[in-house]
């Protein structure tokens, strides 16, 4: 065997990393008209219907008042919090022309120029971002306060 | 007889395809990239693979949530490169080889793995920018194709341990087809990533280069990595080398490394690259690099 084979505890360890948020069944039935309305863009004529009016094309997807809006806001975390799924809401970036780091680098409460400076770099390293459990005991959660 | 001669495996950063795509791969932020799979775009010239079984995840392009399924094999003449939002990639076709396919899903079933049968699809970034990268940009695509996607979007996944012996199901249902073809097998995705969250951005280079070395040689130790390792360590993308596991799986007990190219940074992640024999005595032609050259690069 190659992990728990409890689901329950399967799941219940991805509540420890810090700054992430797992596409688990939960998020997944949760954001699923969120999910699909997004796979829409996929088609030229309905990036052009979105793109000529966000909140008109909205209609008819049965999103929640707190999707739709974090949607015109372009706001990826909430998204994720309300069961988004990155590659999903990469239809939605594609469709404003943004690159995957452009979208990726509005999550992090980074600029696009220091996060690319911190990918040019090696990127965000591991230590202290393991798990929110250890950084608690060490006094320190970095990436839980955003 | 049909026999696995080679595994490949790759990252499928969608940058990579834009930069080909382009022409930027001359670039100086391209170029490092693009470099180490120079060695390999020789060597395929010179290998000319009959058929790749590709192993990739669909990034909510075939797939939606609709349909999710944990391993799909397509039996398909044809694939066309996906709209993934930015209009379908300026790329060849992708020709399939359902004979071969066909053969490989039965013989998977018969095994015990409950595979997705798959015979029109679009192919997104997860398969054209691996072929971009090891074939360049030629007017079609010098081999058959047949696309092995795993799911590694919604969890959970399936386990590195499944994904291994999946590929050794692989290797016996390709080593039973009756005609003489020249197979390689590509694992792609990974290595450290993570595209979503204030976690975004995080790479493990340490953790990747160890994950490199234990795909060469005969230590199977790899296949008991648990998912919430790769999450933790990799960040949430990273859990895409399972796939890896699918062509370490499918070249038997002892693998050689034949090229490795390890780079920081290539849009959000590391790229990663290895090529493969497999190593088990059976006299297979060992064209490629030796040991001793390749520590000399």
């Amino acid at each position: 065997m190659t992990g728990p084979t409890n689901i329950h505890e399967y799941l219940a360890a991805f509540d420890d990393i810090p700054g992430t948020r797992v596409f688990t069944a939960k998020r997944a039935r949760q954001g699923y008209q969120l999910n699909q309305f997004a796979m829409s863009l996929m088609k030229a004529e309905n990036r052009a219907r979105f793109k000529a009016d966000e909140r008109a094309y909205l209609v008819d997807w049965n999103l929640t008042d707190e999707q739709r809006e974090a949607l015109l806001a372009r706001d990826y975390n909430r998204l994720l919090d309300l069961g988004g799924n990155v590659y999903f809401l990469a239809k939605v970036f594609s469709t404003d022309g943004q690159s995957f780091a452009q979208a990726v680098s509005t999550m992090t409460g980074m600029s696009f120029e220091d996060y690319t400076a911190m990918m040019v770099g090696g990127g965000r390293s591991p230590e202290g971002q393991r798990s929110i459990k250890a950084n608690g005991a060490a006094g320190a959660d970095p990436l839980e306060s955003n | 007889m049909a026999r696995i001669t080679a595994g490949v495996a790759s990252s499928h950063v969608p940058l990579l395809g834009v930069a080909s795509d382009q022409g930027k791969d001359e670039d100086s932020y391209f170029r490092p990239i693009f470099a180490g799979y120079d060695w390999t775009r020789a060597w395929e010239a010179a290998e000319k693979p009959d058929v790749v079984i590709l192993v990739y995840n669909d990034h909510a392009s075939a797939f939606d949530m609709k349909i999710i399924p944990t391993f799909a094999i397509g039996c398909g003449e044809q694939y066309k490169p996906a709209d993934e939002g930015w209009g379908p990639r300026q790329v060849p076709d992708v020709e399939g080889h359902p004979d071969l396919a066909w053969h490989i899903a039965q013989s998977l079933i018969l095994d015990e793995f409950d595979m997705t049968i798959i015979n029109e699809m679009d192919v997104d970034h997860g398969l054209t920018v691996p072929l971009s990268m090891m074939f360049g940009k030629p007017d079609t695509w010098p081999c058959k194709v047949i696309p092995l996607a795993v799911n590694v979007v919604t969890y959970p996944p399936p386990s590195g341990n499944r994904c291994w012996a999946l590929g050794e199901a692989i290797r016996k249902a390709v080593e039973s087809f009756p005609e003489d073809l020249n197979v390689q097998v590509w694992g792609t995705g990974g290595m450290s990533h993570q595209l979503q969250g204030p976690r975004a951005g995080l790479i493990n280079q340490e953790w990747d280069n160890r994950f490199l070395d234990g795909l060469i040689g005969s230590s199977d130790a790899l296949r008991r990595i648990p998912h919430l390792e790769y999450l933790r360590e990799t960040g949430s993308e990273g859990i895409e080398m399972v796939m890896w596991l699918v062509m370490r799986g499918a070249m038997g007990t002892n693998t050689r490394m034949l090229h490795r190219h390890y780079h920081v940074p290539c849009s959000n992640t590391a790229i990663g690259h290895l090529v493969l024999r497999p190593d088990n005595g059976e006299g297979l032609d060992m064209t490629g690099s030796e040991p001793a050259a390749i520590a000399a690069e």
